[in-house]
């Protein structure tokens, strides 16, 4: 695997190994939502995404969040990848404050969402070129490592040139991995990464997600709705609703509370809803 | 051994080299878009430029060499800016449509460096396709510019389009406010600074409010100075007048563009618009 050693982030890790990675406390976020039922002249109220959330997260540790649709999941990934601003509470990133000193935190961070989100109709060695780039990272260091690190997710050599439309959503989510991964994050936020993928190329992610934490000290939060992709690859799993973090802790806590035998069980205890349900109060900002 | 400010700098400095070596790349894979825009854009020209000949057809008596040239000069820099305008404000609806909005923006790049990344690609295209545009119109209708001074044109081009860079900048927030209505409001700026600052005609024939109008708009100095530098063959020397002006509104225009943009900014991550959707 490629040396994931980058001066950008050696620069900006903190000196003690001991805190956290990840830091949040009451964390909350809220959005305002145009009320359809009242007509033409409806008024707009703030709906809570998140509300007084408070975990951390130890250096090289693994946890997965649970949640329906709208529960709140994407809008706590956005908010530690800087893209939203919260209303109430803090957090921090190997020390740094995510909303005051968002610069220091780009640099330790990256993430992988549902959505591959690429150039089109660039290839995959352009868009990993430019996305380099942005992270300090020349032409002459990406060379030889941009070929290394789509080889190492599983990317056919023969297909590096090709236009990102033509790739499957499982190959564009390989160049996905490898983009976040040519970053060198020590913070991989990993937002529903295998939804839509067949059963092989999520098997695949899910090993390369693996390899990544047994090669490299990567601290990982990962928002699934998939049970057994959280229960294999997180050493804690909370769950979250209506923006609530109602639970964190390892799998066998979270069965023994609810007195449940399946983590499935577990969530509808929890939640009094099923997995696949979808919030109706979803909010439009996460 | 690399200082930490030196080594911030470098990384800028390659963060900027990205966002040039991607519009490249985009250059390059719509290249037949480009090309079609680019043929739009000489057809129009040339319905503009007729007007001259047309004006001589119907009784009327002008100089058609000059006004052609006058005509010709206004449509170019109408192109030179819109294209400015439309690689600016395709900073964030472009990268909304593709859905890299996100990762552009957690990047760890100023946004100095990426708005000003955009504006350097922006300003280099737009040179080379108004030269191309410009000299393709004047081939055409055999334009006689005798005492045209190109060098002391393009100089005034490249300070204005500081200026320009800085409207371009606070247009580019638009869609980053408003995802559905940003880039038409985009097109309303562009228009409206055009229309006061002399395109096709002098400023002076515009009621008083325009004219005042006019006064802060870098597009006028900038057709004077080139007009003046075409038709009469001024030096830079003797297009103070003109750049001055410019220099001044380039040096306003983008530090008042960063601050719009960055307000415009934490409104949308307040309110959750920064995002592939909208």
């Amino acid at each position: 695997m490629p040396s994931i050693a980058n001066p950008q982030i050696a620069a900006a890790e903190p000196s003690t190994s001991t805190r956290p990675a990840v830091e949040v406390v009451a964390l909350t976020k809220e959005f305002l939502r145009r009320d359809n039922r009242s007509g033409r002249f409806s008024r707009r109220e703030r709906v809570a995404a998140l509300k007084d959330v408070t975990f951390s997260i130890a250096q090289g540790e693994c946890i997965a969040i649970l949640g329906q649709n709208g529960s709140g999941k994407s809008t706590l990934v956005r908010l530690l990848a800087t893209l939203l601003l919260h209303d109430g509470g803090e957090a921090r990133i190997f020390g740094h404050d995510v909303f005051s000193d968002p610069r220091a935190v780009r640099r330790l961070v990256n993430r992988v969402s549902v959505e591959a989100s690429f150039f089109k109709k660039m290839s995959s060695a352009e868009n990993l070129g430019y996305a380099a780039r942005f992270y300090g990272m020349t032409a002459r260091e990406t060379r030889a490592r941009i070929p290394q690190i789509l080889s190492r997710v599983g990317f056919p050599a023969d297909r590096r040139n090709e236009s990102m439309e033509n790739l499957s959503r499982g190959m564009q989510q390989k160049v996905a991995l490898a983009r976040a991964l040519l970053t060198s994050p020590v913070l991989l936020l990993l937002d529903e990464p295998t939804t839509g993928l067949d059963p092989r190329s999520k098997l695949e992610v899910q090993e390369f997600v693996r390899e990544l934490r047994a090669a490299h000290d990567v601290t990982i939060l990962l928002c699934t709705h998939d049970l057994a992709e959280a229960e294999s690859l997180a050493e804690r799993i909370g769950i979250l609703h209506r923006g609530e973090l109602l639970f964190l802790g390892p799998v066998e806590d979270l069965r023994r509370r609810y007195g449940a035998e399946t983590l499935e069980e577990a969530f509808f205890a929890a939640t009094g809803r099923s997995f696949e349900e979808e919030d109706p109060d979803e909010t439009d900002g996460g | 051994m690399r200082t930490p400010t030196a080594l911030a700098v470098r990384s800028e400095l390659v963060g900027l080299s990205g966002i040039v070596e991607r519009n490249m790349y985009l250059v390059k894979r719509y290249v037949w878009w480009e090309i079609a825009f680019f043929v739009w854009t000489i057809a129009n020209t040339l319905t503009i430029v007729f007007i001259a000949e047309g004006v001589e057809a119907s009784g009327g008596r002008l100089d058609v060499n000059r006004q052609t040239t006058v005509l010709l000069i206004g449509a170019v820099i109408w192109a030179y800016l819109g294209l400015i305008f439309e690689i600016l404000t395709e900073t964030v609806a472009w990268e909304r449509w593709e859905g890299t909005i996100e990762y552009t923006f957690m990047a760890p790049l100023s946004r100095t460096i990426h708005l000003g990344g955009m504006g350097i690609f922006a300003v280099a295209y737009g040179v080379a396709r108004a030269a191309l545009l410009f000299g393709s119109i004047a081939f055409f209708f055999n334009l006689e510019m005798p005492r045209a001074d190109y060098g002391a044109a393009l100089v005034v081009l490249a300070v204005a389009s500081v200026s320009f860079i800085g409207i371009g900048i606070m247009t580019a927030v638009l869609p980053l406010i408003s995802p559905e209505k940003g880039t038409q409001l985009g097109f309303i700026a562009q228009g409206l600074l055009l229309v006061v600052s002399g395109i096709y005609y002098s400023v002076e024939i515009l009621p008083e409010p325009m004219q005042w109008l006019s006064t802060i708009s870098p597009a006028t100095y900038a057709l004077e100075g080139i007009r003046e530098a075409i038709l009469e063959g001024a030096g830079v020397g003797s297009l103070g007048h003109d750049l001055w002006p410019l220099l001044l509104i380039g040096a306003l225009s983008i530090p008042v563009g960063l601050f719009v943009f960055r307000i415009g900014e934490r409104h949308a991550k307040r309110h959750g618009k920064l995002k592939r959707s909208g």
